[in-house]
């Protein structure tokens, strides 16, 4: 098998991990920057939609390099795609395929379900409910705890922050809760 | 001088108020140097999708116990950077401007219980955090559009109502 060929595989959590922590000394040696995503949605209200608000009145120009870094992650999507994209489905649970199909998904082409995903689903009470709402909830629930996934989970456990390790924790009681008691009723409609 | 100096100390207690938010540089380095964030942007988007880190499914495996794939990537992540920063402040590294290196503290407030579990629900439901929603887009999954423009109208009606919010 070839490099190339190697690389366009999914990438083992072995592998992709250890990655993603580097990034964190990456950007402290290369910028005194603390990895983070979430404050880019900050930077974009503070220098969009400021309106008064004394939460969005600060010089977002300060925070830039977190908006290249943001449009970089875009960028790597879109390079992905054009290069290092592999074909096969996704790989999924067989018990979790099985249950998805009751709901009537069962497009496993793309990391994003189609059938859940798209702009016509949001005519819909179930696509509006997950795209609308939960769209919402990202940007909310981030700001308020102060940091997501990246800032928290990678950056603050980095730097052993007993905060981010709250907060991470946080995260993954409501992901549980979501997923396991609330998300079937929401897939049902 | 004295109150142009307050302006900027002013700034930067707004920005404090995110915990993230405080990357203070000391030195000031020429604009085209945000171009090795785009760099690192953009392998950071690369590493997310090729390991599905964005994917829906993926997310749904992790709340649901059927998959160690997720726990192991972020795992991972942590000993790897954890071990970084211990380097890092063990051995006083540097910025390669020669900088010390700055490592904020973060202090409790009951929003990382609040708003954790609201972004938790969030990312079980879109099966994006902040990052992999950009990447999503990028990846080609146009509707994560909807999902990043309610995201930004989540962060600024939080803004709206910050001070009427426990802490």
């Amino acid at each position: 098998m070839s490099m190339i060929e190697l690389i366009r595989q999914p990438w083992p959590w072995y592998v992709a991990g250890p990655l993603i922590g580097l990034m964190v000394p990456a950007l402290l040696i290369f910028g005194n920057k603390s990895l983070g995503i979430s404050s880019s949605l900050r930077h974009v209200c503070a220098a969009c939609i400021p309106a008064g608000i004394s939460f969005f009145n600060y010089d977002w120009k300060k925070e830039i390099w977190n908006l290249f870094f943001v449009f970089g992650v875009f960028l790597g999507g879109i390079i992905t795609v054009y290069y290092l994209k592999n074909d096969a489905a996704v790989v999924v649970n067989p018990g979790l395929m099985q249950e998805l199909s009751t709901y009537g998904i069962n497009d496993y082409s793309s990391l994003v379900p189609i059938e859940l995903f798209n702009f016509g689903a949001l005519f819909t009470l179930r696509g509006f409910i997950l795209m609308v709402v939960g769209g919402f909830l990202v940007g909310f629930g981030t700001r308020y705890a102060g940091g997501c996934t990246s800032g928290h989970a990678i950056m603050g456990l980095s730097n052993l922050q007993l905060p981010s390790l709250i907060a991470t924790i946080s995260f993954m009681v409501g992901g549980f809760i979501m997923a396991n008691l609330i998300l079937p009723l929401i897939l049902s409609l | 001088m004295q109150e142009q100096n307050k302006e900027i100390n002013t700034d930067f207690e707004v920005r404090s108020l995110d915990t993230i938010c405080v990357n203070e540089e000391q030195i000031t380095t020429p604009a085209w140097h945000n171009l090795k964030y785009l760099a690192f942007g953009i392998l950071f988007g690369i590493i997310l999708i090729k390991s599905e880190v964005i994917s829906w499914f993926r997310i749904q495996e992790m709340f649901r116990l059927q998959s160690f794939h997720m726990f192991g990537v972020i795992g991972s992540a942590v000993v790897v950077g954890a071990i970084s920063v211990f380097i890092i402040k063990r051995f006083n590294i540097k910025t390669i401007h020669g900088e010390e290196i700055i490592l904020p503290e973060k202090s409790f407030n009951k929003g990382q219980i609040i708003g954790g579990l609201m972004f938790g629900f969030g990312w079980a439901m879109t099966g994006a955090c902040p990052g992999p929603l950009f990447a999503q887009l990028g990846y080609g999954a146009t509707a994560t559009l909807i999902t990043i423009f309610m995201a930004l109208i989540g962060t600024w009606f939080y803004g709206l109502i910050r001070e009427k919010l426990p802490h």
